[in-house]
């Protein structure tokens, strides 16, 4: 049998056929029209030859089966028809596996994913390795697909209703031990014993052995009682539609789509769940909920390699990062520094108690993953001794880089400059997590200010995938590069922005907050405001993240940004009244909402915070209504950073708003959304609430100018 | 003559000593309390890594770690290897563990000057650590042996017949033994019996008990021990960090000890708990390193090795009297008097014993019949001795005092100016330690 480019087919004395395949040129396999078309010829060529008794699929490519299907073949479907037709030759191919009369079985080591885990599914049996890059899971849902590759006719079949709907409406990936729990596979055994366990799968399925499984389990209980009937299959489906109506808002249809294709399967027959996966696929193909977010995808996939300089400045080498601050900010910086990113740690507050509170805050969340046995103790013990701290300066000669979260008072912030300056190397870069004050004050203290950068973190550290890093004039590239690849490390998504009050997450976040608050003001129900904008697609509300984030916090910046861009940033009135009152959100249980021991069902607003704002909350206004003042001016915002240069591209900017503020993924984020709407229409709606509003709603220049001359942001 | 030993006699060139660079230990704390659940080998991965960090040390220059513990777990005997692999070190630096009781730490630091002096390695470190919240429980010797016959049993009959012989009593957990397994006596006797045939009375044994409370609650007052005692954070990190060690009584009165009821002899005994050191946790370590290695790197060092010795005395009878005859080897081989000495620090397990110690570094009969010498060791001036309080105040985790009095020596001399100190320990098994340190 004549080897082609990907697949090698080699014949063993005993009739196994092991078939390795690799994508040459790529860091992973991915499933491209080529992988399709030699894999068809091939599996014709084993069904023709009678003396092989078995297969065994696996791949050459070390640590990697299949990653999935290559996105750039799905994007390249023009129209309903060709994305529907790319669904139906999958599962051509994999049905033509499925039915060979011989057994089939993927020895699996490294990712499967996506289509590459369809194609394990349509093999008989599957084996895995225990290696840690092992994981599988049928993750389209995230890039707003569904499984098209017959991944939600074959999965459900193979390990259960419920248990295939969790793994494909959230996408997630499973390591091994799951895996064999789950059913998914038939073996985990240690990478090196992978062929001779496919082997003898092999033979089990040769004779006619399936994997039996306990009828008493839990799991099989479940089984038995929800999804074997018809009712208890109805229940099940009701359930998980509401669940996911409820993360979805109508967002998101690819949840919906998943969820009919199971259900069509599994009551109308093989026949008719293909038909509806590939129909609802190739709708999902076209959509521009999935358009948005594969764009994001890229975007993410490009800001993985960029240096975040212009030069080939190389990064300095960071082993060891010091931590000034034990507070919240500090602490969650401590903590990816040392779990994620392997870093020395060494964190210096005022007082021992304070270290304490910070190797408490990591000591949390490590041992919850000692829990959920994701790592060992041992591990655990290991990572927490990365960790280490000091009231004075101590062990901070060697730190390659001091990040401060103190207060922010800027004499404290140039306090902190001199004294690194003093007790560290000259070496030592100094970064400021700042969320208000510009870079450039900051380093005015600095002998070294090209060593002055930014690093703004978003609370809480370790669950924000942002990471803005705000250079000045001086900073020097050998700085940001560091910072990039650090912020990289610790599981951040970077974006390098220029110093200007506000930078830029910050900045356009504030005309959206205060509008909010202005909404208040003109009798807007806070209830209302936050179901408005959390329809639109927004993780949590404006009131809500008021709340939240701390109203003297959340409020900190605003008079900065006031001084530096005037009144279409000067923030209402209220929220000086909501600080004299004491009233700091969340933290201190007196905010717009009720926070108190009895919280059960939603939270409950405050209703005494209208009294002291002086408003009667009775205007009706429409959601779409307020939700589109407060993005509108929010759009506004980012294309002057984009025009006065705070941004690099547009690509950033979207990253940093989705990022950073949760601006609504399925819109792309505030270019791509702008660009989807027509600039055009965009300058039309800033007009008309401008008319209505006053100055604020103004559109900027640089929308004029583009719309003048038809320009989009992604050309 | 009495058995005595004198281990090394080799001759090292005077220009490049063993270097100690720095010295650190967590806080001494009493028996579950700070460190309730932290094992020893939780304490020295602490004080390493911190000793580290604090040094500035690259972890890829330490070629080796000598560590030791006396109450060994049974789980991790090789501590030094544990820490290694516990904490950010680099894997390829070699470790080994040593137990010497509660000399241990000067076994461990003598080790590895011993390597360095040979050549073998040039920066490594050593020390020691003990909890007394964390041992290792077991089961009556009737039950083991039963347990391991049941192993070897085949037949019903012949398991119950190995069953019938327990008694209820054989199932109760047993705490690790405190008498010494060659004489069947537990230190507090020996001690007792050290006091009983010098005469060594009740009030001289408080009154160096309340000496060394209130020497030492001094030196922590004025902040001596701060650049060398470390602050332990202890998981899950919500109880108190602890900066001090918590044995040390800050406002001790002489009439406090009169008290005490004897604690092992309750008839006529003279010894109490509170002249007696109590059981307590903590680790110490310092790093060392060849002084041309240390120069070559920019270390200002702490002091250096001048000599040390090790000796060996009878164990059924004076077994704590280590110090007397270790301190003469060790002056010997540093071609040295008592007197040339600025510092005298000696281990204080009991006061009794210390007391015996003092006694006998000032008496020619014991010099003529025990060190077969003529002349005495020589009179301590009470001035010189324990000038920061002792271990009846700091507490005694077993393994970790060695490296305690060291680096507490070295600290105290350096605040001098500079000078010579001896630093002694008594051990069980009738072994002492004792080793001279200089400061320029």
């Amino acid at each position: 049998m004549a080897n082609n480019s990907i697949f090698e087919f080699d014949l063993q004395d005993d009739g196994i056929a092991i078939v390795s395949f690799e994508v040459e040129g790529e860091a992973q396999n991915v499933l491209k029209q080529e992988f399709i078309d030699e894999a068809d010829s091939l599996i014709k060529d084993i069904a023709q030859q009678k003396e092989i008794k078995g297969v065994i699929f696996t791949s050459r490519k070390p640590k990697s089966f299949i990653a999935g299907a290559d996105i750039n073949m799905l994007n390249s479907a023009k129209t309903v028809e060709e994305a529907e037709q790319m669904s139906r030759n999958g599962h051509i191919i994999f049905d033509k596996i499925e039915a060979l009369n011989i057994p089939v079985v993927a020895a699996i080591d490294g990712v499967c994913l996506g289509g590459g885990l369809e194609f394990a599914l349509a093999c008989h049996g599957r084996v895995c390795s225990d290696d840690k890059s092992t994981k599988l899971g049928l993750p389209e849902v995230q890039i707003g697909l569904l499984p098209g590759g017959g991944g939600t006719q074959r999965l459900p079949k193979l390990i259960g209703i419920a248990a295939s709907l969790d793994l494909m409406l959230t996408g997630k990936q499973v390591f091994p031990k799951k895996a064999l729990k789950l059913g998914l596979v038939d073996e985990v055994t240690a990478s090196a014993n992978l062929i001779k366990a496919a082997r003898k799968r092999l033979m089990q399925l040769r004779k006619g052995q399936q994997k039996k499984k306990s009828i008493f389990s839990m799991q099989a209980l479940q089984t038995l009682a929800l999804e074997k009937n018809p009712i208890g299959r109805n229940i099940l489906f009701d359930q998980a539609k509401k669940q996911l109506l409820k993360k979805t808002k109508g967002n998101y249809p690819a949840p919906e789509k998943i969820l009919e294709c199971v259900e069509k399967g599994v009551s109308q027959g093989k026949a008719a769940g293909f038909a509806i996966e590939a129909k609802n696929f190739a709708e999902l193909v076209m959509s521009s909920e999935a358009k948005s977010l594969i764009n994001i995808f890229f975007a993410t996939t490009e800001l993985k390699k960029d240096t975040g300089i212009d030069s080939d400045v190389q990064p300095a080498t960071i082993d060891k990062v010091g931590v000034l601050g034990g507070g919240l900010m500090g602490s969650g910086i401590a903590y990816v520094s040392a779990d994620k990113a392997n870093k020395m740690v060494r964190i210096k507050d005022i007082s021992a108690d304070g270290i304490n509170k910070a190797l408490n805050y990591s000591w949390k969340i490590i041992s919850k993953k000692v829990k959920r046995r994701f790592i060992s103790d041992a591990d655990a013990k290991k990572t927490m001794s990365r960790l280490t701290g000091s009231i004075n300066y101590d062990g901070f000669h060697d730190c390659d880089m001091v990040i401060e979260a103190v207060f922010e008072k800027l004499e404290l912030k140039h306090q902190m400059v001199n004294e690194v300056e003093a007790n560290c190397s000259n070496k030592t870069i100094f970064a400021t997590n700042t969320s208000s004050i510009p870079i450039t004050e900051i380093a005015k203290a600095a002998k070294r200010p090209e060593q002055v950068v930014g690093l703004h973190y978003f609370s809480p550290v370790e669950k924000m995938p942002l990471l803005e890093i705000i250079t000045t004039p001086d900073t020097a590239d050998w700085v940001v590069a560091s910072c990039v690849e650090l912020g990289k490390k610790q599981g951040k998504t970077p974006i390098v922005v220029n110093d200007g009050a506000g930078f830029y997450v910050n900045r356009i976040l504030a005309p959206y907050m205060n509008e909010a608050g202005l909404l208040l003001s003109e009798g807007v129900a806070v209830e209302q405001l936050d179901k408005a904008l959390v329809k639109a697609g927004f993780p949590v509300g404006p009131i809500t993240l008021l709340d939240e984030v701390g109203i003297d916090v959340a409020t900190k910046v605003a008079p900065i940004l006031e001084d530096a861009f005037g009144e279409r940033m000067a923030p209402p009135k209220i929220f000086e009244r909501l600080i004299a009152d004491n009233r700091l959100g969340k933290k201190n249980g007196k905010g717009f909402y009720q926070y108190g021991k009895k919280q059960k069902g939603p939270k409950e607003v405050d209703s005494s915070v209208y009294q002291l704002l002086g408003v009667e909350p009775t205007k009706s206004m429409s959601n779409d209504e307020i939700a589109e003042r407060g993005i509108l001016l929010m759009l506004n915002e980012a294309v002057r950073c984009l025009d006065e240069g705070i941004i690099r591209s547009a690509r950033d900017g979207d990253i940093g708003a989705i990022f950073g503020i949760g601006f609504p993924p399925f819109r792309g984020g505030p270019f791509r959304y702008m660009d989807g709407m027509g600039i055009e229409q965009v300058i039309a709606r800033l007009k008309h609430y401008e008319a209505l509003h006053g100055e604020r709603f103004s559109p900027a220049a640089k929308l004029v100018s583009m719309a003048e001359q038809k320009e989009t942001f992604y050309g | 003559m009495s058995a005595e030993v004198a281990k090394k006699t080799t001759k090292r060139p005077k220009q490049d000593r063993v270097a100690i660079v720095s010295g650190l230990r967590t806080p001494f704390a009493k028996q579950a309390t700070h460190y309730r659940g932290v094992n020893a080998i939780e304490l020295g991965k602490m004080v390493v890594n911190e000793l580290i960090t604090k040094t500035e040390l690259d972890p890829d220059l330490i070629e080796r770690v000598v560590f030791g513990q006396v109450v060994v777990l049974p789980e991790a005997p090789n501590i030094a290897r544990e820490i290694v692999l516990g904490t950010p070190m680099n894997v390829r630096t070699d470790a080994y563990s040593i137990s010497r009781a509660c000399a241990t730490s000067f076994q461990t630091i003598a080790s590895l000057a011993d390597s360095i002096m040979l050549g073998d390695v040039s920066v490594g470190i050593a020390g020691g650590a003990d909890s007394s919240s964390v041992v290792p429980i077991g089961v009556s010797k009737k039950l083991s042996l039963a347990l391991v016959d049941l192993q070897k049993a085949r037949t019903f009959g012949q398991k119950l017949a190995i069953l019938k012989k327990l008694r209820p009593g054989d199932l109760l957990p047993v705490p690790p033994a405190i008498k010494e397994y060659s004489t069947g006596l537990s230190m507090g006797q020996n001690a007792e019996q050290m006091a009983r045939d010098r005469g060594i009375t009740r009030e001289e044994q408080d009154a160096l008990a309340h000496r060394s409370h209130s020497l030492a609650a001094k030196a922590w007052e004025s902040g001596l021990l701060n650049d060398e005692v470390m602050t332990a954070h202890v998981p899950p990190y919500t109880k108190e960090p602890l900066s001090q060690d918590n044995i040390v009584r800050f406002n001790s009165t002489l009439e406090g000890y009169a008290k005490l009821r004897p604690a092992f002899d309750k008839k006529y005994g003279t010894l109490t708990a509170a002249n007696s050191t109590p059981l307590s946790d903590g680790a110490s370590a310092v790093v060392l390193m060849s002084e041309s290695k240390a120069k070559a790197l920019g270390y200002k060092p702490l002091g250096y090795i001048k000599s040390y010795a090790f000796s060996a005395n009878q164990a059924d009878h004076d077994m704590l009297m280590g110090p007397s005859y270790a301190t003469p080897l060790a002056l010997k081989k540093a071609k040295m008097k008592l007197k040339d000495l600025d510092l005298i620090e000696m281990h204080e397990a009991f006061a009794a014993q210390a007391l015996s110690n003092v006694q006998a570094f000032g008496s020619t009969q014991f010099a003529k019949d025990k060190l077969g010498q003529r002349t005495k060791i020589g009179d301590i001036d009470m001035d010189k001795f324990n000038v920061n309080g002792g271990s009846l105040a700091y507490g005694h985790p077993f393994a970790a005092t060695g490296a305690r009095l060291i680096t507490q020596t070295l600290n105290e001399l350096k605040r001098r100016g500079g000078g010579v100190g001896l630093t002694t320990a008594c051990a069980a098994g009738g072994l002492g330690a004792a080793m001279i340190v200089e400061v320029d």
